[in-house]
């Protein structure tokens, strides 16, 4: 059960993720990133819970994340200065400016990078976990949860009844195609048809939080409904009217919610600030 | 008794497995023939895996045990199968040491055979790898070059692709270059071609010609010793370079390589511009003896 006390240390971490992506967003604009950048907003409550609960856990899981990472890198302690550098291609960044926003890497949080290849997080992810039995968590899109290597993978996982947990953080969007125009199927039937555990549910970290006393005892996947706020890539809204869960439970927080995102709001501009080129 | 090629491998992967070096990775490993007879009779308990036949996952399954540095063989029983098996190899496990730092090393043992086996699987597709940054490809055809081999990579950090051919299963000999003397010519042999070589070399020397060999195993990096260089620079004719790949690949590619190095034409051979058949009449093999033959006296004597 999801107690207030817990909420808000998930609140707290959603809000880094959010101001991160809300300042970046600014940073594109202004010119100051100059390549493809792939913002997360919308989307921080999946990993931030999931990083709460592992916490509770005493679990480090190996982390194999999708494309859209910053959130998933922060969320799970990835190094906030070295993302900032890695968003100005210098050598002191993440992956010392080659991988960019969408391949962020880390061993100190057990953050394998992705290498552009959508899905491919998948087999590798799968492989690691194989060989190694570690608790893995592999990110995934609605999308790439479509390429036929990722079936494969989930296939495997579950005939070697491996510690993994597949998140799907679904948005509904592969950059503007909707998920009904690409396919007439679920990710969680899916996952239940390979004989594993496949579950569907939203960002609500209540509902996320459910799952925490079951995941990595069996592969398990978790389709969550999202929202992206931002554009597939860039600095930009596709609109205004997308559903905010941020706002919801900063709402819900009160002046707390406001005040955790106010201060990481100062924080983060000023991290900016100072390793901004 | 010598030592086959076939018998060599074998007793690697045994030890590579029971030293618990990591694991051996593949589809239909433990199938009637072993693969060609390389395999030692051991299961998964063992850590010799049999992966689903999902090719493209499989290939990201091996390079997942890369990064847990538990150095994997992945093997691919026929190189054609590669066009499958390899995007995760080339575009993860290759470039992880370079963007991420990273390790990820495999031992892609890859197996080309020819002959009778359609458009899809035979021959070597080492060129497959050979563009892209961060692979070592090798081709070793004789125990000591394949003992050599595994063992520098025990020590590397990168992906080896180890393009074999079942044709040099049974082989116990070792080969030699030959660049003493001025030559008119000089062969460059790589993979299965290199048997072939040998005899289109013994028999153009019985004619009365002076033919040069050397023997290729390190085709990615790919450098000409001095003293290569210089023996090709003082033939009169430059070299034939052969390959069991198709022309337009790593051959026409070194060839470019050693004309710049030495100034002097590089023939090329190896699979015909075409699909190869199932039957005899439509198969595509790679240049037999009196193939070579008939073009270096061709070269030689335009």
């Amino acid at each position: 059960m999801l107690n207030k006390k817990k909420l808000i240390k998930i609140f707290k971490t959603a809000s880094l993720c959010r101001n991160f992506e809300k300042i970046t967003f600014k940073k594109i604009q202004e010119k100051i990133i100059k390549f493809p950048v792939y913002l997360s907003a919308g989307q921080e409550f999946i990993a931030s819970s999931l990083s709460q609960m592992t916490s509770e856990l005493r679990v480090k899981p190996m982390i194999f994340a999708q494309h859209r990472c910053h959130s998933t890198y922060l969320a799970f302690g990835g190094n906030m200065k070295k993302l900032i550098n890695e968003l100005q291609g210098n050598i002191s960044g993440a992956t010392f400016g080659i991988g960019g926003s969408a391949s962020l890497h880390s061993k100190e949080i057990n953050m394998y990078g992705h290498d552009g290849h959508m899905g491919t997080q998948g087999p590798i992810g799968v492989g690691a976990c194989f060989v190694s039995r570690k608790p893995t968590i592999v990110f995934l899109g609605d999308a790439s949860a479509e390429e036929d290597y990722v079936l494969a993978a989930l296939g495997w996982a579950s005939t070697k009844k491996l510690p993994i947990l597949f998140v799907v953080e679904d948005n509904n969007l592969s950059i503007l195609t909707k998920k009904k125009v690409r396919r007439n199927w679920e990710m969680s039937d899916v996952a239940k048809s390979f004989k594993m555990g496949g579950y569907q549910l939203d960002d609500n970290p209540k509902n996320i939080y459910r799952f925490k006393e079951k995941i990595f005892k069996k592969p398990m996947l978790l389709n969550i409904n999202t929202h992206r706020l931002f554009w597939h890539a860039g600095a930009g809204q596709d609109s205004y009217k997308t559903f905010d869960r941020y706002k919801i439970i900063k709402k819900k927080l009160g002046i707390l919610g406001n005040k955790i995102d106010q201060e990481n709001f100062i924080r983060i501009n000023k991290l900016w600030k100072k390793h901004s080129d | 008794m010598e030592k086959t090629l076939r018998l060599t491998i074998k007793e690697i992967v045994r030890s590579h497995l029971k030293k618990k070096i990591g694991k051996v990775f593949g589809q239909c490993l433990t199938a009637v023939g072993w693969v060609g007879g390389t395999l030692p009779e051991l299961y998964e308990k063992d850590g010799m895996v049999e992966l689903s036949m999902a090719d493209v996952a499989g290939g990201g399954f091996a390079v997942g045990a890369a990064l847990m540095n538990t150095r994997p063989i992945y093997v691919i029983r026929y190189q054609g199968f590669n066009w499958y098996n390899a995007p995760m190899i080339l575009n993860y496990a290759c470039k992880s040491m370079e963007i991420w730092k990273q390790p990820c090393p495999i031992f892609v043992r890859s197996i080309a055979m020819e002959g009778g086996i359609g458009p899809v699987a035979g021959s070597s597709h080492h060129s497959l790898y050979f563009r892209m940054p961060g692979i070592k490809i090798v081709s070793p055809m004789s125990p000591k070059e394949y003992i050599k081999i595994y063992q520098k990579f025990l020590s590397d950090k990168d992906v080896y692709y180890v393009s074999e051919h079942r044709g040099s299963y049974n082989n116990t000999s070792e080969f030699k270059n030959d660049i003493k003397e001025k030559k008119q010519l000089i062969i460059i042999a790589i993979s299965i071609t290199r048997f072939e070589a040998e005899k289109a070399k013994k028999n153009l020397e019985k004619q009365g010609y002076k033919i040069g060999i050397i023997h290729v195993v390190w085709i990615k990096p790919f450098k000409l010793k001095k003293n290569e260089i210089n023996a090709i620079k003082k033939t009169k004719h430059g070299c034939i370079l052969l390959d069991d790949d198709y022309v337009d690949g790593i051959a026409n590619a070194l060839g470019n390589k050693i004309n710049l190095d030495t100034g002097k034409k590089v023939h090329t051979m190896g699979l015909k511009d075409k699909s190869a058949g199932f039957s005899k009449r439509t198969d595509n093999l790679p240049p037999n003896a009196k193939e070579i033959e008939k073009k270096i006296k061709k070269i030689i004597s335009d």
